[in-house]
């Protein structure tokens, strides 16, 4: 009766500790440049090695501009940081895919194109989206860069085992809905706290019809829900993306791991300490209003108004959301216009997003006014959208077409927004400042996206693709 | 790592659900490559105005609240990225604990392997500590690790919950690495009896 959960994690325990606490194997590190320097320097100054540099990968994804990356890096910080970066994994012998690699991109689209990521794998990384990778089956989450430290040196973490979530979605989505608004209509049911504590395993029809790119999408964003991670049940749309991929088993190898992937599944009795369930058929094109993921409605409805709220608390917090994202209660989405869109980040940046995104904007133009960029996920996906001739589309249509990397998803590299800039972006964070001090983010699809870039406003999709 | 065990203090009130982690120090300060320095950018979009002056309102930036160690907050305080920049900065300005009704569990996490004690209180107890934090100097909290309480003002104990492995680690300021480390045959022999196909093969 044991879940998926329960039987990733039982194959990873190789310990306990007085208190229960397991020291959990892990079997896949990714690493990049942000969260890892403070965790090398740890093993430096205790004069520790790094147990298994092949279990380990390392990319640089946060702080590389999306610019001409023949040119060097202006900024001297984030070049230091780079440039520790690849001290780094000379001196450790970590493996690597340096800025300038036609491979190189953010870690969480990178490790499942490379096969670095498997069904079965405890997989973990600095940084909170390494939910991700939960879409192919995988116990994947985020770890702080003591935890980081912590596996360079031993290979293990110490955990408390999660209590398990599922989350089905049964029927088939209208079209114009995709993965990603179904994880936004997920988020605002149970709320960002809603997950906490817990994994969820994706289950149901609406799932299972997804593809891996879909339900890499959703497995992103389980972070967004509180959850530790986010997980989805490999089969044969798993097994089909994981094979030939370079890192992934081969041959006899592979038909050996795909025997006992498809071991891999809850128990028809298995026990889930929460289970929520959503009608597909009922998920319109959804887009944020506030500055929390929850705060989610769909596009044919208005802002909220603050006056309804539960509580008083609840009405300042929903007052002060408005007045940071400069909407007015009954305003209708529809009508609220956009400076900015960007289609790209671990969410929404592979090559499925990207001919999403396009279909909407063949024969289109950007409206007058608004700056559209779309950064792909991984120099493999931007040359595979190049081969397609998406990137003619874009261009076209008045979109940057740029290089890979996390770009204006975090505002940490020269793509950022200006303070009172509203953006319409396909990443997975509406904080306040999230995208540059004082701009605003409103979340949706990579369809609605770049419907909201032919229109200048937030757009319901299915106008556009009648 | 400095050991906890009691921490007599100002505490901030700081009455907010939601404080995500891009707030307790926004994205554009995490190129360092140390851990040090952060706490002058801790909170710094409610803190600063864009000019670089401090925003007089902000509760850190006012007497006697730039001398807090404890922070009192709402709901699901440090969700978002799991950057371990946001506890050090809290602790480089000097914040040891954090207590508020519920946490983000890669955030919870991070506190304690730096020394920052986050405390799970439910919402009307957390409310009550808002209040005493609100009277300034003369309300100092005591939190007693050892004893898992907190004391307040006017001397009512409340108690609260606490893993006990962390508490240990925390009360001898152990680093969890070495702990670890005395496991090291039972991770070889694990390691051993894994797949090839498992065994992280770079080509
Ligand atoms: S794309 Fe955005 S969310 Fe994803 S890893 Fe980069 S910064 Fe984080």
């Amino acid at each position: 009766m044991p879940t998926l959960f329960d039987k990733i994690w039982d194959a990873h325990v190789v310990d306990r500790l007085e208190d229960g606490t397991a020291i959990l194997y892990i079997d896949r590190h990714l690493i990049h440049e942000v969260t890892s320097p403070q965790a090398f320097e740890g093993l430096r100054v205790a004069g520790r090695r790094l147990r298994r540099p092949q279990a380990t990968f390392a990319v640089v994804d946060h702080n590389v501009p999306t610019t001409d990356r023949a040119v060097p890096i202006e900024e001297p910080e984030s070049r230091h940081q780079i440039e520790t970066l690849e001290r780094n994994v000379a001196e450790f012998g970590v493996p690597y895919f340096p800025l300038r690699s036609p491979e190189q991109g953010i870690v969480h689209i990178v490790g499942p194109e490379q096969g670095l990521s498997l069904p079965g794998m405890t997989i973990v990384c600095g940084d909170s989206h390494t939910s991700t990778h939960g879409a192919l089956g995988a116990l994947a989450f985020g770890i702080g860069t003591s935890e980081v430290e912590h596996v360079m040196a031993t290979q293990t973490l110490l955990q408390k085992p999660a209590l398990n979530m599922r989350v089905s979605v049964e029927g088939v989505v209208a079209p114009g809905v995709a993965a990603k608004d179904v994880m936004l209509a997920i988020i605002g049911r149970i709320g960002t706290a809603g997950g906490t504590g817990h994994v969820i395993e994706f289950a149901g029809s609406a799932i299972r019809g997804l593809d891996m790119a879909g339900r890499m999408t959703i497995c992103n964003m389980s972070i967004e829900a509180g959850a530790r991670a986010g997980l989805v049940a490999p089969d044969d749309i798993t097994f089909d993306y994981v094979r030939g991929r370079p890192f992934a088993p081969k041959g006899e190898a592979f038909d050996q791991a795909v025997a006992y992937w498809r071991t891999l599944v809850s128990d028809a009795d298995a026990r889930f300490d929460r289970v929520v369930e959503l009608d597909a058929a009922d998920i319109a094109p959804l887009v944020t209003w506030g500055t929390s993921p929850e705060d989610v409605v769909a596009i044919t409805a208005r802002v909220p108004d603050p006056a309804e709220a539960a509580d008083e608390a609840k009405r300042v917090q929903m007052q002060r959301m408005l007045d940071y994202m400069g909407l007015v209660p009954g305003q209708r989405l529809s009508q609220v216009p956009v400076d900015a869109v960007f289609i790209g980040s671990c969410t929404n940046g592979r090559i499925e997003d990207m001919r999403a995104a396009a279909s909407v904007l063949k024969g289109r133009r950007v409206a007058a006014g608004v700056r559209a960029m779309v950064v792909p996920g991984s120099g493999l996906v931007k040359a595979q959208a190049e081969q397609e001739g998406l990137d003619r589309i874009f261009l076209d249509a008045g979109f940057e077409w740029r290089e890979a990397g996390c770009s204006m998803c975090l505002g940490m590299n020269p793509d950022k927004l200006s303070p009172g800039q509203r953006c319409a972006s396909t990443s997975n964070r509406n904080f306040e400042g999230r995208q540059g001090p004082g701009g605003r983010t409103h979340l949706l699809s990579p369809a609605m996206a770049a419907a909201a870039a032919v229109t200048g406003r937030l757009t319901d999709v299915r106008e556009l693709i009648r | 790592m400095t050991p906890f065990t009691t921490l007599t203090a100002i505490a901030a009130p700081l009455p907010e659900a939601n404080v995500d982690t891009d707030k307790i120090i926004p994205s554009r300060f995490l190129k360092t490559t140390q851990r040090s320095g952060l706490g002058r950018y801790a909170f710094d979009a409610m803190r600063y105005h864009p000019d670089g002056s401090e925003r007089p309102d902000f509760v850190l930036n006012r007497a006697p609240y730039r001398a807090a160690e404890i922070l009192i907050a709402h709901e699901n305080f440090g969700c978002g990225s799991s950057r371990e920049h946001a506890p050090w900065a809290l602790l480089d300005f000097g914040i040891r604990c954090v207590i508020a009704p519920s946490f983000a569990d890669i955030f919870h996490n991070n506190c304690f392997k730096n020394g920052i004690l986050p405390i799970r209180l439910p919402r009307e107890i957390c409310d009550r500590l808002m209040q005493d934090a609100s009277a300034g100097a003369n309300s100092r909290l005591v939190v007693d690790l050892e004893r898992q309480i907190v004391v307040r003002p006017d001397g009512e104990e409340i108690a609260f919950e606490v893993d006990a492995l962390r508490r240990r680690l925390l009360l001898e300021g152990l680093d969890d690495i070495g702990q670890t480390l005395r496991h090291a045959e039972a991770i070889d022999r694990f390691e051993a009896g894994r797949p090839a196909w498992m065994q992280g093969t770079t080509l």
